[in-house]
């Protein structure tokens, strides 16, 4: 392990200076779950830690019934699903934070790090996908937002551009007869990265038996988790039927584009997108 | 059966010597030990599975700040001169050198090829980098019967194959055949009315022990090497240190530190010769801790094997011939536990009629080492769903037909030996009378299965020296590294002779300076031959405690008795003494008391093991879950029920763990893609249930108080069990290891 400097930021501009300035060689040090164990295995090089937990922003923990949930980038797990009024508007994303490692790792790990960390397994982001999460990027030319679809490029390769930062994540409130549902396969019942994930999102009218939206998303079958858009669109309008959701789950299972290695078998994974997909939207709509 | 023994000690539950020191942190692992000067080594290893170091340059590592010394197995003894010393069956030095360092060859990825001693271990960690070695790259040989090919590319230019006492003419990867036969096969097969003949597939997988290897060695300016590490057999480490580095054992000392798991896999030295060849180097000590990846990557695991499997049966259900044909990948030097494979494979059936072949092949994978009955699980899996498969086509309950074939007292091994008296009936009676095997199991994907398993025990050398204290308690001196509670179990047997509570004694693992010699902790021969000797030990106190007593009462010592913890006159006079009391009063009768007892039985008893276990099988994903688990297994006597109970539960749990997920998964370039606790899928607390240890006790003839083995024969019946109960649960038989879920998912059609 080569030696590394380490500052601790106490506000946005001086952590977006200090990245602008170090370039590749600068990482925004959060919970550390990720990064401290990839520096540690020398998979990442890093010559200087930005530890951002001091700075206000990305400590944000605030819902509104009607503004929704505004979640600074290194609030920890723990802190999510302490909250009755978030769990109880986003239960998807709640499986998630529920998932990621075990109790301790939840108290330092969060949303915000997993989502930069930007692996194509990572648990939170299919949650934030269907629950239409925005990301609030600081840079030296300011702030901007970004759908959080868009935000994962590749593996471990994010749409940060130099000198740029996670500040937030800011969910929409649900919308009324809604709600979510995020799981994944792992061959053992702890302790692994999912083979493959899937979240799901409905929205049901008045009686609760039409579809009047619903979005889907998948883990670890891309380089990218993915917003399954076609899938999500074909159920708009659709009676709750398993008909429908076989039709959703294949449609799911068409964009995956998953790869063999130790955690699974492509195929292996391709069918598991259709098991999940029709778990995921058939635990939300139990949900509402 | 024996009338039951009464014992005062034997048999409860006293809190373990060792255990408040271990769960308040307080224990010192070998990662602990600290030293003044000390530096740090790591060890380089190969990015390739098979390939000829054509050059190493260690010059821009040596000019690296802070690095002190670099070794590569130009710093070992010549090698080649001392194979022929050693004898055949002995360890081929050669071998056992080039496992250390790699010579000519890398032979497995992660093969150790030079080592790095600096001031700090980022320091060797980044001067490894700058070792440059060039490699001629060559194909890899990944799987036993591709390594059996005869244009197999060979890892050995000068292996040929051993055969009942022949060599061959030409070189391949096979370097032995062995077989056992009984009877006529042909004739048994004939006489049989079911012919059921499966062929079977299992994984690598490792032992993985919590703690991974370590070693801290030093030289005195004498030149006397002394060894701190976690081992567990410090006379082993001894013997392969001395013969490594051509040293005197006489000039080494090794300390055992405290060990957190070893299942076999740490009897093998890797970087303990390391850590004396850069001690040697700097005139420093030198301490080499393994990262998880290099203890997968860079220590044994038990093999992957290929297995077939025919047995035949009268429609009664009784087996009239078995044939097995077993195919071990040794890894990259010879010498798998197929030989054990082949012993046990049928040992818990008396059949008149077979035949078992066993080869040990060489693969580019790392020397496997021993792991809890080495050889006999990845039999078992084969012979024990057969044997299922006969009872279903059969409609015979698959416990009946274990004991209708059952083997008794008097029955012979394939390999030889006659049985003495054993307790394999009383394994298959228990768990038929279990209200396990009673519970109701009829829910959709749900599925139960037997399977039972053998493992023969070992005895081998042991010394105890047991020093008496005036206030009544004794230090007991041993030298087998405790690695489940025997610091316990081995008191307990001394304790008994000598009237004592268990608490009286306070037990010592020592290093090889201070003690007599004593073989390694494994072969489930601890509690048996190191707490026979510890019984021998307390046997030579009693006798010389009560020429104390006799001294004290100017008797002859024929008129003193010992029971209970009392000396007593029993002619004339009416003197009575407690042990302690006796204890306070040695330096008036002679001086202090010192009793030894040193052994080598003979008369290990062979452990049988019966599981029953539940499974539900999600169909739509593949995966298994363990509803519930029953082992049944003959401890012969249980001198510390609470730790045969955890022999029994972790060998079970381990068993699941190779079931079901754990297995080294190869890329095509030969290199684990899963060498870590991440992606190599042990199981954890949230995967099982609790495991249900029953104890059988069909005391062993050869030792006082009845004890056989309890720690490898668990692990036996796990896979075959858990395959049987997934083929009562979704109608499928697994023939290959791991049961994982993709497996399952092609198995049932699904992808």
């Amino acid at each position: 392990m080569q030696d590394f400097s380490y500052v601790s930021a106490q506000t946005v501009s001086e952590a977006v200076s200090l990245l602008d300035e170090n370039g590749e060689k600068a990482r925004i040090l959060a919970g550390g779950t990720d990064l401290i164990v990839q520096v540690r295995e020398a998979r990442r090089d890093v010559g200087l830690m930005i530890d951002v937990k001091s700075i206000p922003e990305v400590n944000v923990l605030d819902y509104d019934d009607d503004a929704g949930l505004t979640l600074g980038a290194a609030v920890e797990c723990y802190k999510i699903y302490a909250v009755d009024a978030i769990c109880n508007a986003y239960p998807g994303l709640i499986d998630a934070t529920k998932i990621i490692g075990g109790t301790a790792i939840q108290g330092r790990a969060g949303v915000g790090g997993n989502l930069c960390n930007a692996s194509p397994a990572a648990d939170c982001i299919p949650p934030l996908i269907v629950l239409g999460a925005t990301c609030v990027i600081a840079g030296p030319n300011g702030e901007r937002e970004l759908p959080v679809e868009h935000f994962c490029t590749g593996p471990g390769q994010t749409a940060l551009e130099k000198g740029e930062m996670l500040v937030s994540l800011k969910i929409p409130a649900p919308a009324s007869n809604s709600s979510s549902f995020y799981l994944r396969f792992i061959p053992r019942n702890e302790m692994d990265i999912a083979v493959v994930g899937a979240g799901a999102s409905v929205t049901l009218d008045a009686a609760k038996q039409t579809i009047v939206s619903a979005r889907i998303a998948l883990a670890a079958v891309a380089p990218t988790p993915l917003f399954a858009e076609e899938a999500s669109e074909l159920l708009a309008g659709r009676e709750v039927s398993d008909a429908a959701i076989d039709e959703a789950a294949q449609a799911a299972q068409a964009i995956a584009r998953p790869i063999s290695d130790m955690r699974g078998t492509a195929e292996q994974r391709t069918h598991l997108v259709g098991v999940l997909t029709r778990r995921a939207l058939n635990g939300a709509i139990q949900r509402i | 059966m024996a009338e039951k023994k009464e014992y005062k000690v034997i048999g409860t539950r006293p809190i373990r010597h060792d255990g408040v020191d271990k769960v308040t942190g307080r224990a010192l692992y070998g990662a602990d030990f600290q030293m003044t000067g000390l530096l740090h080594g790591r060890v380089l290893r190969s990015p390739h599975a098979h390939a000829r170091i054509v050059s190493i340059d260690t010059s821009r590592a040596e000019a690296y700040p802070g690095v002190k010394g670099v070794v590569t197995a130009q710093d070992l003894p010549e090698a080649e001169d001392r194979v022929a010393d050693l004898g055949e069956g002995a360890v081929n030095l050669k071998y056992l050198c080039d496992n250390i360092l790699a010579s000519d060859k890398v032979l497995y990825t992660g093969h150790a090829v030079a080592a790095v001693a600096a001031t700090s271990p980022h320091i060797a960690e980044e001067a490894c980098k700058l070792i440059d070695v060039e490699y001629e790259v060559l194909p890899p040989v990944m799987e036993v019967r591709q390594a059996m090919e005869a244009d197999a590319p060979l890892l050995h230019e000068n292996l040929k194959t051993t055969s009942m006492g022949e060599t061959a003419e030409e070189p391949s990867n096979v370097a032995s055949h062995i077989q056992h036969k009984l009877g006529d096969p042909d004739k048994g097969f004939a006489e049989a009315d079911i012919v059921v003949e499966r062929d079977f597939v299992t994984g690598t997988v490792h032992q993985g022990y919590i703690e991974p290897h370590n070693a801290t060695a030093h030289f005195n300016q004498d030149g006397q090497l002394t060894i701190w590490c976690s081992t567990q057999g410090a006379f082993t480490v001894r013997e392969q240190v001395a013969e490594i580095l051509q040293y005197p054992i006489s000039k080494i000392k090794v300390v055992p530190m405290e060990i957190g798991g070893g299942f076999g896999g740490k009897i093998s030295v890797y970087i303990k010769p390391v850590a004396a060849m850069l001690a040697k180097k700097t005139g420093k000590p030198v301490k080499v801790l393994m990262s998880r990846s290099d203890v997968f990557e860079g220590t044994g695991p038990t093999p992957a094997s290929y297995i077939r499997v025919k047995m035949g049966a009268t429609k009664e259900g009784k087996i009239t011939a078995a044939e097995a044909y077993l195919a071990f990948e040794a890894g990259a030097y010879p010498g798998s536990p197929v030989g054990p494979g082949a012993m046990c494979i049928f040992a818990p059936y008396s059949i008149e009629n077979l035949v078992i072949d066993g080869y040990d092949v060489v693969v580019n994978k790392p020397k496997t080492a021993p792991y809890r009955a080495p050889g006999a699980p990845n039999a078992a899996f084969g012979s024990e769903t057969v044997l299922d498969e006969i009872a279903e086509e059969l409609g015979i309950d698959p416990l009946e037909i274990r004991l209708l074939n059952g083997a008794k007292e008097g029955d012979r091994r394939a390999d030889g030996p006659v049985h003495p008296r054993i307790g394999f009936i009383e394994t298959v009676e228990t768990a038929k009378a279990h209200p396990h095997y009673t519970a109701p199991n009829g829910k959709k994907h749900h599925g139960r299965g037997v399977a039972s398993g053998y493992w023969f025990n070992i005895g081998l050398e042991s010394s105890v020296t047991i020093n008496v204290n005036a206030d009544g308690t004794i230090n007991l001196v041993e030298g087998s590294t405790d690695i489940g509670g025997t610091r316990s179990s081995i008191a307990m047997q001394a304790a008994e002779v000598l009237g004592i509570p268990a608490e009286s004694v306070n037990p010592s693992v020592v290093d090889t300076n201070s003690v007599g010699y004593t073989a390694v902790t494994g072969g489930s021969r601890t509690t048996y031959a190191t707490g026979y000797a510890a019984y021998e030990a307390a046997q030579d106190v009693k006798r010389k405690m009560i020429t104390r007593a006799a001294k004290l009462w100017e008797v002859d010592e024929d008129n003193v008795q010992f029971a209970d913890g009392e000396f007593s006159c029993i002619n004339g006079k009416e003197e009575q003494i407690s042990f302690r009391d006796l204890c306070g009063r040695l330096g008036q009768t002679g001086g202090p008391v010192v009793g030894s007892g040193t052994v080598n039985p003979g008369g290990a008893g062979g452990a049988y093991a019966t599981h029953i276990v539940d499974v539900v099988v999600d169909e739509e994903t593949g995966k298994v879950d363990i509803l519930r688990y029953t082992a049944v297994q003959d401890a012969g006597k249980a001198i510390h029920p609470s730790y045969v109970e955890g022999q029994i539960q972790g060998g079970a749990v381990q068993g699941i763990g190779w079931a079901l997920n754990e297995e080294y998964i190869y890329n095509d370039e030969g290199t684990m893609t899963n060498a870590s606790f991440l992606d190599y899928r042990m199981p954890t607390c949230l995967d099982l249930p609790m495991i249900d240890a029953v104890i059988v006790e069909v005391p062993n003839p050869g030792h006082p108080y009845g004890v056989r083995g309890v720690g490898e024969v668990p692990i036996v019946p796990p896979m075959a069990a858990i395959a049987n109960a997934i083929y009562d649960a979704i109608g499928i038989r697994m023939t290959e290891l791991p049961m994982s879920p993709d497996r399952l998912l092609k198995a049932m059609g699904k992808i």
